[in-house]
């Protein structure tokens, strides 16, 4: 039986900016419901990673493509795509409603309005759609923008220190968020230093530091993965690189 | 890598001493020697007198001004296609080379002007489109030292100067429209006499001296351009 | 998989109609704008006397000379907006063309500057006492012209300056040198409209400003997914 086509992709992807080499040389593939957690220190190229994977920079060598196409030239593809950030990407005058109703408009959704209302609905937050995301506070402003990155219902969802500022509440919500869309065939690559929460949704974990994938893993059961031992991997590798 | 310390010209990162840039030298004495030859060699015009051998100076320096904007527009539109930093490097030095030669039309137009139309300033339509150059120019520069980021401030300015060269028609079309609708008094148009053998050879020694120079201006600035971003590099 | 591709204009007007709502919902840019500019007319008024040299010559140059500034102001916020939260990644990596955004963006800022016209030319037909009917229709379609290619210009820059040290300094200074064939056609054009004069007269000035509009129009947008990092 044929291995399904990869919906995430990365081929000896390279990204210099002059001589500087923020990705330099990363390979991988992930099939749907795969999720490939990224750790790796400040300075380690994870962002620039996913921004390449994500279509917003062009490979300075190598190629990215999701389901096959390239993000940065296809418009299609990417409508298939989230993007969660820990910056929340929103306009701060604007209710969350708004916020997510334009999301939905620029995705061509139907319902516009309807949609926006479900996704604010799935991350809790609802009840403040009427009000100025300028007002909320830093954790809801997250889930606000959460449910902007899924009201489209992406099946490639990318995520950039998604837990940062969020409170156990909304932490928990988006995991299991998260976890639905996985089971349900998404496709998913985080980047973040929060070892335990990264591992708890992953089934591949790497290490990058310098702009490569020191370790790469593939969970070998249902158990997930050994946090304790891919920790002290993870601090070992990380404190051998930044010495002093 | 061996106990002792490898000379300094085998290490990878030196570059050999900068070679005396005797190109330069040669372009400054033909500049030098253009003047001599306008001032001592070169006979004075009837009406005008001496000031007239100004103009020897300021239509070349216009032309070599010209030859560096185009440069500078064309390496602009070569990196919005390719990418490549030298172009952006090329742009960049011909842009401040234009920048040095359009203030000079400037400066020497108001000295010519003066004493032959008795203004230091009139909105002669060249004059204008010269001055309006300058500010594009100045614009240009002003931008690339706004941005930090060197990929950010190669694309915008090859942006800033692709508009650019689009723009200048459309000035000259106004300001030449606004001229010839509001006739400026002015006596005398000095605009292109009519130039006997003597002062033509001058003329075109002058043109190409003062090519030859803007030239390699530019090279010696796009050389000190490499040297400082490999600087940036090594930091 | 809900997402498709909604088409170029589609895009485009949801953009614009997201800035607008944006706009709406503080206000306070285009009231500091429009009381800019009738602060500016009324300077300008005392500045030249107008009882020296007659109002209909000096009108134009003053509605001109205020509008082009104020207009600045008013783009200087276009794309202030996007870069706060990084909201322009969530535009980038949407299913629209590069293009939707600019012409979004652009339409938007029209919608502003032609308000902001609403403001500004009934005011200089007051204070300068210009005769109202056909001569104030004319002007109007004047500035609606010159706002399109201010417009075309300044979204540009904006979009470009908002990134860099300097960006309320530096949309002027792109800017300027690129409004003078607007000023210039478009002064001349309205000063010979308001005397009275036949349409022939202005002509030749509006075509040059109706062909910079299009061909910056066009240069604009074809020129903002280059100014986007790759």
């Amino acid at each position: 039986m044929p291995e399904p086509a990869p919906t995430v992709q990365a081929v000896a992807l390279r990204k210099s900016f002059g001589r500087r080499a923020a990705v330099a040389g990363v390979d991988f593939a992930l099939s749907a419901g795969e999720c490939l957690a990224v750790f790796g220190p400040n300075g380690a190229g994870k962002t620039t990673l996913l921004r390449l994977v994500a279509g917003l920079l062009k490979p300075t060598a190598g190629s990215t493509t999701l389901n096959g196409a390239d993000a940065r030239r296809d418009a299609n593809v990417r409508a298939h795509v989230g993007l969660i950030s820990h910056q929340s990407m929103l306009y701060a005058p604007l209710t969350a409603l708004e916020n997510v109703e334009f999301a939905a408009r620029l995705y061509g959704l139907a319902d516009p309005r309807a949609a926006a209302r479900a996704a604010l609905e799935a991350m809790r937050i609802l009840d403040r759609a009427g009000i100025p995301v300028r007002t909320l506070s830093r954790g809801l402003q997250q889930r606000v923008s959460i449910a902007r990155a899924m009201v489209h219902e992406p099946t490639v969802v990318l995520l950039d220190e998604p837990y940062s500022g969020l409170d156990e509440a909304g932490a928990g919500t988006l995991t299991s968020l998260l976890n639905t869309l996985r089971d349900r065939g998404a496709t998913l690559l985080v980047v973040t230093h929060n070892v335990a929460e990264g591992l708890a949704l992953a089934t591949h974990a790497a290490i990058m530091t310098g702009g490569r994938f020191e370790r790469f893993e593939q969970r070998r059961d249902a158990t997930g993965f050994d946090a304790q031992r891919f920790t002290s991997e993870y601090r070992e590798l990380v404190g051998v690189r930044h010495v002093g | 890598m061996t106990g002792t310390a490898a000379p300094l010209s085998s290490h990878p990162r030196a570059r050999a001493k900068p070679v005396f840039d005797w190109l330069f030298v040669l372009a400054v004495l033909g500049v030098l020697g253009v003047f001599v030859r306008v001032a001592l060699f070169t006979p004075s015009e009837l009406t005008q007198g001496d000031a007239q051998k100004i103009y020897y100076i300021h239509v070349p320096a216009a032309l070599s001004a010209y030859l560096a904007l185009i440069a500078g527009a064309l390496m602009s539109m070569v990196y919005l296609w390719l990418h490549d930093e030298r172009a952006d490097r090329l742009a960049e030095s011909a842009g401040e080379v234009a920048f040095v030669f359009t203030s000079a039309v400037l400066i020497t137009g108001p000295l010519w002007g003066k004493p032959i139309w008795g203004a230091w300033w009139t909105w002669d339509a060249r004059l204008s489109l010269t001055l309006f150059l300058w500010f594009v120019t100045a614009s240009y520069l002003v931008l690339r030292s706004a941005v930090d980021e060197p990929s950010m401030r190669a694309r915008y300015s090859a942006v800033l100067a692709v508009l650019a060269a689009l723009l200048i028609p459309f000035i000259h079309l106004s300001v030449y429209l606004f001229r010839t609708l509001h006739p400026m008094p002015i006596v005398l148009k000095p605009e292109r006499p009519s130039l006997p053998a003597e002062m033509l050879t001058t003329f075109t020694l002058s043109v190409l001296a003062f090519w030859f120079f803007c030239i390699v201006l530019t090279r010696a600035r796009y050389r000190l351009a490499v040297l400082r971003d490999e600087a940036a590099e090594d930091t | 998989m809900l997402g498709r591709a909604p088409g170029l204009w589609t895009a485009a007007w949801s953009i614009a109609q997201k800035d607008l709502a944006i706009e709406l919902r503080t206000r306070s840019a285009f009231l500091s704008v429009a009381v800019f500019a009738l602060l500016a007319l009324v300077i300008f008024f005392f500045a030249w006397d107008p009882t020296a040299v007659s109002p209909l010559d000096l009108a134009p140059g003053v509605l001109w000379v205020t509008f082009t500034f104020a207009a600045l102001l008013g783009l200087h916020r276009s794309f202030g907006a996007e870069l706060q939260d990084r909201a322009i990644d969530a535009l980038l990596v949407a299913p629209v063309h590069r293009a939707s955004i600019y012409i979004g963006k652009a339409v938007a800022n029209l919608i502003f500057v032609f308000a902001l016209l609403l403001v500004a030319v009934p005011a200089v037909a007051l204070f300068y006492n210009l005769p109202f009917g056909d001569a104030i229709v004319a002007l109007g379609l004047v500035a609606l012209l010159a706002a399109i290619g201010m417009v075309a210009i300044g979204t540009l820059f904006s979009a470009m300056a908002v990134n860099t040290r300097m960006a309320e300094l530096l949309l002027p200074m792109l800017s300027l040198p690129f409004f003078v064939p607007i000023v210039i056609t478009s002064a001349q054009a309205s000063t010979r409209l308001l005397a009275g004069r036949p349409f022939a007269e202005a002509w030749p000035w509006l075509k040059i400003l109706i062909a910079f509009d299009i061909v910056f129009a066009v240069a604009c947008t074809v020129a903002y997914p280059y100014t986007l990092e790759e």
